[in-house]
């Protein structure tokens, strides 16, 4: 016998009357882990999906929000593609690339990815050619912290070298396939796949980069209109527009120039992210005081009751020599597993929470961070003892004769 | 061995204060057998609480060994109880959700018994006591006689030199009873002082020594083979 199994079989024994304040912690808990959970992933997303991006305006359907940032171009509101056209005859200055793009959700061999059509160079340019249209001879340079201007068609990364040559050109039945997309199916470069029930021809895996590219199909944004039984529709164009323009309002050139879309810029999207994001956080912050209050008051009054209801046991254990320290100690104690039990507890149940949700509510993946355990566990344990410091004293401080006494 | 000096204990009622324990004057030798009779709420358990350094007196000192209980800090008399007395109820006290050998072992664990030798120990006295068969059950799946057996065996584990039992064999039936009894007169032929408070006169029997408490002052202290047992319950 030792003081801790001690403690802990009185707990056992009567865990259901612990239920209630368990259950208080843990879901408080697992509610801030949680949140902290998918907030961290989807900052960090917010992030790399900013560096990883090289257009900086996004054209929109009117209708769509831009909460969230990854969905942005999956919501299926579209316009016209005739749009593109638009901008690109139009004489507007600083507008160095342009990447219209529809995307839809599809299966492929039992899993769900997303297609998303792109323009290759080539026929862009034979098109702004055509279209007399000079703007991709326009050199890239003198575009203030843009730098080197990538001219790939879709967001394109630093280490695309792969992709931008194969953008160039991209055939009705080839496509490109994301990293996750590649080890997922596990396929190769040449290899075909069925996608809608049309064969393909993998012509490249594109590189890992951490964001949503990883989990999707480009195709011939052609082919994708025709799958997708539309007429010449878009979701999205990403523009890399030239810094200082963009600051000399080419935002609202664009917009009128296309009324019936919204025209927004990349840092208005990251920024409403990031207040998303941090309005989670004051969420959590609220969830937190919560958990203190309800927590707290509940572990506070089963302790109370607990030290009522073992009044004669206490009474019995100072009789056979305990002093009250060892009285302070065992409720003490009682406190602490109960802080470590529900702090872990609820860590799990909040991250499998996150893990589950993460993707459904924020469209992000999410890892568990096993750095949340201490925290949790940190403030568990800590509202645990801080509710039960009074209870345990006034357990140390019962007159034991007082309750071998009454009968 | 144990000795009151004008001890007295008494309550603060709204309606007024109760003298539980009236000017007290006791000595009690070392391997004494003493019973404790007197009618109902005339200060027994006081006494016998305050004889183990578990109530303190409004006034008058209680000696341990010459040593003046209540002048020790709460945690030094917490260490003498645990040392040298041993307390048995008549509601017996088992802690309810530990199983008899556990709760044997629970006095030596706070006198810091080594976790093996606790489980040894404990289960030779409860051998001690015929319940070796009883080790793994808890207080609520024994009989009331068994349950008395095991806080039996729970107060030995520490070898006090006193036993104080308040109403041992009030809870049990007379066979039971008998069988506690035998114990008691066993504990005491070890060499080991009892004060055992009492409303069995058969108990009482075979204390060699009776006192006899009304409205909380001893009214009758002496050798029971010089006396017959006074009727039970009347007030003098
Ligand atoms: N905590 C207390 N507060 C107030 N009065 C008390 C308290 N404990 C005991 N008393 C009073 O002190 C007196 C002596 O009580 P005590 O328990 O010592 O009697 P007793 O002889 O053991 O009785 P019984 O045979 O019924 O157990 C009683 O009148 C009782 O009401
Ligand atoms: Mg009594």
């Amino acid at each position: 016998m030792r003081l801790r199994k001690l403690v802990w079989r009185e707990m056992f024994e009567r865990k259901n009357q612990l239920a209630t304040s368990f259950v208080a912690i843990l879901l408080g808990i697992a509610a801030v882990v949680s949140i902290k959970n998918i907030t961290f992933y989807s900052q960090k997303a917010v992030a790399r999906e900013l560096d990883a991006l090289g257009a900086n305006i996004l054209v929109l359907p009117k209708s769509v929000s831009i909460q969230d940032y990854y969905s942005a171009d999956m919501q299926g509101e579209e316009f016209p593609e005739e749009y593109v056209m638009r901008l690109v005859m139009s004489d507007l200055q600083g507008l160095d690339n342009l990447s219209p793009k529809l995307s839809m959700p599809v299966e492929v061999q039992g899993r769900k990815f997303t297609l998303t059509g792109i323009l290759p160079k080539s026929e862009f340019q034979a098109k702004a050619m055509w279209a007399g249209a000079g703007i991709f001879t326009r050199p890239a340079e003198g575009c203030g912290e843009m730098g080197e201007v990538p001219d790939a068609f879709k967001p394109p990364v630093k280490e695309t070298l792969v992709r931008q040559t194969v953008i160039d050109d991209l055939g009705s039945s080839e496509v490109l396939v994301g990293a996750d997309v590649a080890s997922l199916l596990g396929v190769k470069a040449q290899d075909s796949v069925e996608v809608m029930g049309k064969q393909f021809t993998v012509i490249a895996l594109l590189p890992q980069t951490g964001t949503v590219d990883d989990s999707r199909i480009f195709a011939h944004l052609h082919t994708v209109q025709d799958l997708a039984g539309k007429e010449p529709v878009i979701n999205a164009i990403e523009i890399v527009g030239c810094c200082n323009e963009i600051s000399a309002g080419l935002v609202e050139k664009i917009n009128k120039l296309l009324p019936d879309a919204k025209v927004v810029t990349v840092q208005q999207v990251v920024q409403t992210q990031i207040n998303t994001n941090r309005m989670m956080s004051r969420l959590s912050m609220v969830f937190i005081g919560i958990i203190v209050l309800v927590g707290g008051a509940s572990i506070a009054n089963y302790m109370y009751a607990n030290v009522y209801e073992r009044r004669r046991e206490i009474g019995t254990l100072m009789a056979l020599g305990a002093g009250s320290s060892v009285i302070l100690k065992m409720f003490l104690l009682k406190a602490l597993l109960l802080g470590l039990v529900s702090g872990i507890s609820g860590y799990i149940l909040g991250t499998a929470l996150a893990v589950v949700l993460g993707p459904r509510l924020a469209g992000i993946p999410v890892m568990p961070m096993p750095m949340l355990v201490l925290w949790a566990v940190a403030l568990s344990v800590a509202i645990s003892l801080v509710a039960s410091c009074l209870p345990a004293r006034s357990a140390a401080r019962l007159d034991p004769c007082a309750t071998l006494q009454e009968q | 061995m144990l000795k009151m000096e004008s001890v007295s204990k008494s309550y603060n009622h709204r309606s007024g204060t109760v003298t539980a324990l009236d000017d007290a004057n006791v000595q009690i030798d070392q391997g004494e057998y003493v019973s404790v009779v007197g009618p109902s709420g005339s200060g027994k358990s006081t006494l016998l609480l305050a004889m183990g350094g578990m109530l303190s007196p409004t006034s008058g000192k209680v000696l341990f060994n010459e040593l003046s209980i209540y002048d020790l800090s709460p945690d030094r008399r917490a260490r003498l109880r645990r040392e040298n007395i041993g307390f048995v109820f008549q509601t017996f006290n088992l802690v309810p959700y530990l199983t008899a050998q556990e709760n044997v072992q629970v006095p030596l664990f706070l006198a810091s018994v080594g976790e093996a030798e606790q489980v040894e120990r404990a289960a030779d006295l409860l051998g001690r006591v015929g319940l070796a068969d009883r080790l793994h059950h808890k207080p609520s799946e024994l009989s009331v006689g068994e349950q008395q057996r095991v806080a039996l065996a729970r107060v030995l584990a520490n070898d006090p030199k006193v036993i104080l039992a308040d109403e041992p064999t009030g809870n049990l039936d007379p066979e039971t009873s008998a069988q506690i009894i035998e114990f008691f007169d066993d504990l005491n032929r070890e060499g080991r002082t009892i004060v055992m408070v009492t409303h069995d006169p058969h108990a009482a029997e075979r204390a060699k020594r009776v006192m006899r408490l009304v409205g909380g002052a001893i009214q009758a202290d002496e050798a029971a083979s010089t006396r017959s047992m006074p009727s039970i319950g009347n007030v003098g």
